[in-house]
């Protein structure tokens, strides 16, 4: 069986299940809506942001949150087709 | 650090990075026209608006009318518009039955689809990494560590949403109901057993 | 080719390098088809920016637990949503 890391269906796991439950954070909920809307816009689809994902480092992956491995995806997606700037996340956040 | 920095308001909560990233990304792609504030905005809100208690209902009336349940396992989108819901962008919604013989479990190895429309976001154990692998490879057993346990003769059927099909669970009605109203009824199914990790709940 | 309900497939064993919605855990794995669904856009092209056309036929298909995993005694099935160009005939 190919051991892409995103593809878990009987990946040895025997971590016991973390019912804990979180209500959405802001950031989470906006980070949701802007792929909805991404996506209504066709300006990245749902494909895109599966495979974004999945191109993530193994290690990355796994140590990030669900939200977290969106905004990778979206972030190096949309870089690729220009419509942000390599980096310009980077520059805001530091201004 | 200088006296300034300590009322910050960001520096003090507990957000992590991904949090200014976001919101950078957002203001972002606001400035450049991609997106709207507004449309935004209005994702935000249908976000927050979806329950399980949509998904409720949908059971709730299968229950009590047989040519519903038939419609709704033939196609859950359009009984979800025939009773007023929003069945949301998902092109294709298909509910499964749990009878006495046979149950149910969904699950999204890949990732997490889930029928968001009818049940809200998913939960975080369905996202995690340890219920994505073993609910394929040992549903006996995830199920225990949910606190059910079904007849060794019950077929379990674990469902992976693999592609564009969301999965939604009719749990079995629960017994000692006969005489319940139809809100009343959708008030004793749970968004877990509308997943297939448990059972509605029994009448009060 | 296109399937009906009740015919056996056999998840194709090939390797793919890039995005596609075929579980490891089910390739090679025979099942049998159990509803035939729409057409979608191909996600594995969709992925990369392109239409994702022609659209390809989605199959719930359901595998014996014991088909799929190794385990002593398994019991149940697995189900899962695959795509026709993923797809043989097993008969």
């Amino acid at each position: 069986m190919e051991h892409v890391v995103h593809d878990r269906g009987g990946w040895p796991d025997d971590t016991p299940i973390d019912r804990a439950e979180h209500e959405l954070a802001e950031w989470e909920l906006l980070m949701d809506a802007l792929v909805g809307t991404l996506g209504a816009r066709g300006v990245m689809n749902v494909d895109e942001l599966r495979r974004g994902i999945e191109e993530m480092p193994p290690v990355s992956y796994e140590a990030a949150s669900y939200y977290e491995r969106w905004l990778f995806s979206v972030e190096h997606v949309l870089t690729e087709k220009g419509v942000l700037a390599p980096g310009e996340i980077d520059a805001r956040v530091s201004a | 650090m200088s006296h300034d920095h300590d009322h910050d308001p960001i520096t003090h909560t507990h957000e992590p990075e991904a949090a200014t990233r976001v919101r950078a990304l957002a203001a972002i792609l606001v400035e450049k026209g991609v997106l709207g504030e507004d449309e935004i905005r209005a994702r935000i809100d249908w976000l927050v608006s979806r329950t399980p208690a949509d998904g409720a209902r949908l059971v709730a009336r299968a229950w009590v009318d047989d040519a519903f349940k038939e419609r709704l396992l033939e196609d859950a989108r359009a009984a979800a518009l025939e009773v007023g819901l929003d069945p949301g962008p998902s092109p294709v919604v298909v509910a499964l039955e749990n009878t006495p013989a046979t149950h149910h479990m969904v699950v999204c190895t890949l990732c997490s689809c889930y029928p968001r429309s009818l049940l809200g976001p998913p939960p975080d154990w369905y996202k995690s990494l340890a219920y994505r692998s073993r609910a394929v490879s040992a549903p006996r057993a995830v199920l225990t560590e949910f606190g059910l346990t079904l007849a060794g003769d019950v077929e379990i059927r674990v469902v992976d949403s693999t592609a564009d099909v969301r999965y939604l669970v009719i749990p079995q009605r629960p017994p000692g109901t006969d005489g319940l109203a139809e809100d009343a009824l959708a008030a004793l199914v749970t968004r877990d057993s509308m997943i297939g990790v448990a059972q509605p709940l029994a009448p009060a | 080719m296109t399937f009906g309900i009740g015919d056996r497939v056999r998840v194709s064993g090939r390797r793919h390098a890039g995005h596609h919605r075929t579980p490891g855990y089910l390739k090679d794995r025979r099942g049998t088809v159990v509803r035939v669904h729409a057409t979608f856009p191909n996600p594995e092209t969709r992925a990369y920016g392109a239409s994702g056309l022609p659209e390809q036929r989605l199959y719930l298909v359901d595998f014996a637990a014991s088909e799929v995993w190794d385990t002593d005694g398994i019991d149940g099935r697995v189900l899962a949503d695959i795509f026709e160009h993923w797809l043989e005939d097993s008969a």
